[in-house]
């Protein structure tokens, strides 16, 4: 985010946790053998930052990049360029122990719970395991660290020695949370944490999330689709288009005023129950385009009902604009 | 005369540890031109419930009911072949992950055209004319050589238009969509459900709508069921169900949607979890998660009480409702 925009966020005094400079990465596409391997910018060029308590969404459509985003931010890839830096210290290219060191800073929250836990493993192995590899506390205390974690996510004390599959949807997705604070993280990215849940447990995630996060003063760096989701966790959100940002600002200033067209299509297409909260529609033809053959200018140009002559030439820039950034031409006349 | 009719529905199924209820009394009826979505979350019955009229519910399924007919025709007792005849052209599903129940082995001009040629008896260029024309009607750009594809030369989207041509092939009187764009992204899921609706209105088709998306619901069915367990617990038109919901479960349901909670912090919660094989609570199902519950509904099982579309099974309603169930069994 620029400079600009920080200053007018209330925790603009307090340096963030993370921050993310141009983060890019491509991929290698092998196109068979007389080819040359093509590169999918799976991300390109993506910057933010992060504060502790603070909750950053990332939103599109599936092929956007926010999952290569998820694995860029808790170091299982590297980026390809850009910088990522995790409390003032710069984590790009750190490697061996000193990547440990700064891993057990950055944990994450899978989608499913029901793939994401070991079937052969009880909860309180689960919960144990970071420990086992990252401290040296003995096995007593890395019980009663346990035990409280459980406590803190809801889970009952008797439910140590049971394994996952005697659990729920929800009760699993506490025990993957529980997994990811063992280490007590600054950074949670939690990659749709709540969309494979039923709608009475969704809340009950949620609300949790948003406990925990006050208690250990956490960034969440959270994935969504679900607009509704994004609207009442976040703090800020970035919408992402095919690898770049498309539009990022504060909560408030994209849902009450979405300034690119795709921002305004993505909340449009959202189903409401409420009709007061129906948006305008705003019909988007066409699907998401290959990322290995973008379209030219500005990559949203082909289903975009304001596209001009020259979106399809020029690429625009992200730029502020009525106190978010935007990448449009034409953001001051929409909206 | 209602174009499906289902009264006192029971499904259940042998496991190891006893018969387990996946469905259990449930009463519906559908007109003709009518859209009803059908709400739950999972482990509701509201995916076998359909299935089992489509009879595509695995052999180990014990299925009974008082009635269960299509146009006036009895369902249950259909021959396999009786049935095929009806499954595919006069009523037709469309289920939710369009990757999967398109068969990756064949083209989808073959998937499409064998229906065709099944019910309708088309062959050579009337085929693939009518073919085309499903396409283009499903909106599916460049429709000769897309029939050609197969499978997995197509996005989700295209997948699941597919799906859905081959659904209203033979101008079905009712289609059931299960989940239909829960596997899709945001935008290709409004361009899904509009193209559904559109057909709807076209055809004057029955559509019943399978889903556990609120939003969805909200935005297409005229008439709403909220199912729960197994059982119905609400049905109201769609309008005056999220507006002034009578059961308290429709109620924590349409609470505990993020969107209404704007500007509060903490989302409120229904605590508990659904019943399972083993914690099926005596009296009304959703008792122990209910915060109106009174010693009569954890002891007696509320009848649904039904007036015109609407239907409720609660002993203390919420919001002032017409309705209120008397005992049942």
């Amino acid at each position: 985010m620029s400079a600009a925009l920080r200053d007018q966020t209330p925790a603009a005094a307090e340096a963030p946790v993370l921050q993310a400079r141009d983060l890019t990465r491509h991929y290698a596409v092998k196109r068979g053998l007389f080819k040359e391997p093509a590169s999918v910018k799976a991300l390109d060029g993506v910057s933010f930052d992060l504060q502790a308590g603070r909750t950053l969404a990332v939103v599109g459509e599936s092929g956007c990049g926010k999952s290569t985003l998820a694995r860029l931010v808790t170091m299982i890839e590297t980026p390809t360029a850009g910088q990522l830096v995790l409390s003032g210290q710069d984590v790009t290219n750190i490697s061996g122990g000193a990547l440990k060191a700064v891993r057990k800073n950055v944990q994450i929250v899978f989608q499913d719970p029901y793939a994401s836990l070991n079937p052969r493993k009880r909860v309180g192995a689960i919960l144990e395991e970071a420990l086992k590899i990252n401290t040296d506390m003995s096995a007593a205390e890395r019980r009663a660290a346990a035990e409280a974690m459980m406590a803190k996510v809801g889970l009952r004390p008797e439910f140590y020695n049971r394994y996952p599959h005697m659990f729920s949807g929800g009760q699993r997705q506490r025990i993957a949370i529980a997994r990811a604070l063992m280490l007590r993280p600054k950074v949670v990215v939690a990659d749709e944490p709540v969309s494979a849940l039923d709608l009475s447990v969704q809340a009950q995630v949620l609300n949790l999330l948003m406990d925990l996060q006050q208690e250990f003063k956490l960034a969440y760096l959270f994935v969504s689709h679900n607009l509704s989701v994004v609207r009442h966790i976040a703090d800020e959100v970035l919408v992402m288009y095919l690898g770049r940002p498309a539009e990022h600002g504060p909560k408030e200033a994209i849902f009450s005023h979405p300034r690119h067209p795709y921002t305004k299509a993505l909340l449009s297409a959202t189903p409401q129950v409420n009709p007061a909260l129906r948006a305008e529609r705003i019909p988007l033809k066409g699907e998401l385009p290959s990322p290995l053959n973008p379209p030219s200018g500005c990559a949203f140009h082909k289903r975009c009902p304001y596209a001009t002559e020259r979106c399809s030439q020029e690429r625009p820039a992200l730029r502020p604009v009525d106190g978010r950034q935007v990448a449009c031409h034409y953001a001051e006349s929409i909206g | 005369m209602p174009l499906l009719e289902i009264r006192g529905l029971t499904v259940e199924f042998p496991t190891h540890a006893g018969l387990f209820r996946a469905v259990d009394g449930v009463d519906l009826t559908v007109e003709p031109g009518d859209v009803l979505g059908i709400v739950g979350e999972s482990g509701s019955g509201k995916s076998v419930s359909m299935l089992a009229i489509m009879g595509l519910l695995p052999k180990n399924a014990r299925i009974t009911a008082e009635r269960l007919a299509f146009d006036g025709h009895d369902l249950r007792g259909l021959s396999a072949r009786q049935r095929r005849k009806l499954v595919g052209k006069d009523m037709a599903i469309i289920f939710q992950e369009p990757m999967t129940s398109l068969n990756p082995c064949f083209t989808v001009g073959y998937q499409l055209k064998e229906s065709l040629r099944v019910h309708e008896g088309l062959s050579g260029a009337a085929l693939q004319r009518r073919a085309v024309e499903l396409l283009e009607k499903v909106g599916i750009p460049a429709p000769e050589s897309r029939l050609r594809a197969f499978p997995h030369q197509l996005s989700g989207g295209m997948n699941q238009r597919v799906m859905i041509a081959i659904g209203i092939a033979c101008n079905p009187r009712l289609l059931i969509a299960d989940e239909p764009t829960t596997a899709l992204d945001v935008t290709i899921q409004k361009q899904i459900l509009d193209l559904l609706v559109d057909l709807q209105r076209e055809r004057g088709m029955a559509l019943v709508m399978i889903t556990h998306d609120m939003g969805v619901v909200a935005e297409t069915a005229q008439r709403v069921c909220v199912m729960y367990a197994g059982q119905i617990m609400e049905q109201q038109p769609s309008e005056a169900l999220f507006t002034r919901p009578h059961h308290p479960y429709t109620a924590a349901l349409l609470d505990a949607l993020p969107e209404r909670a704007l500007g509060r912090d903490r989302l409120p919660t229904i605590p508990g979890v659904v019943p399972g094989l083993h914690d099926r609570p005596a009296g009304c199902l959703f008792n122990p998660r209910c915060q109106n519950a009174q010693a009569h509904c954890r002891a007696v099982l509320p009848a649904l009480a039904k007036q015109g579309p609407q239907a409720l099974r609660c002993f203390y309603p919420v919001n002032d409702s017409n309705l209120v169930s008397g005992d049942a069994r």
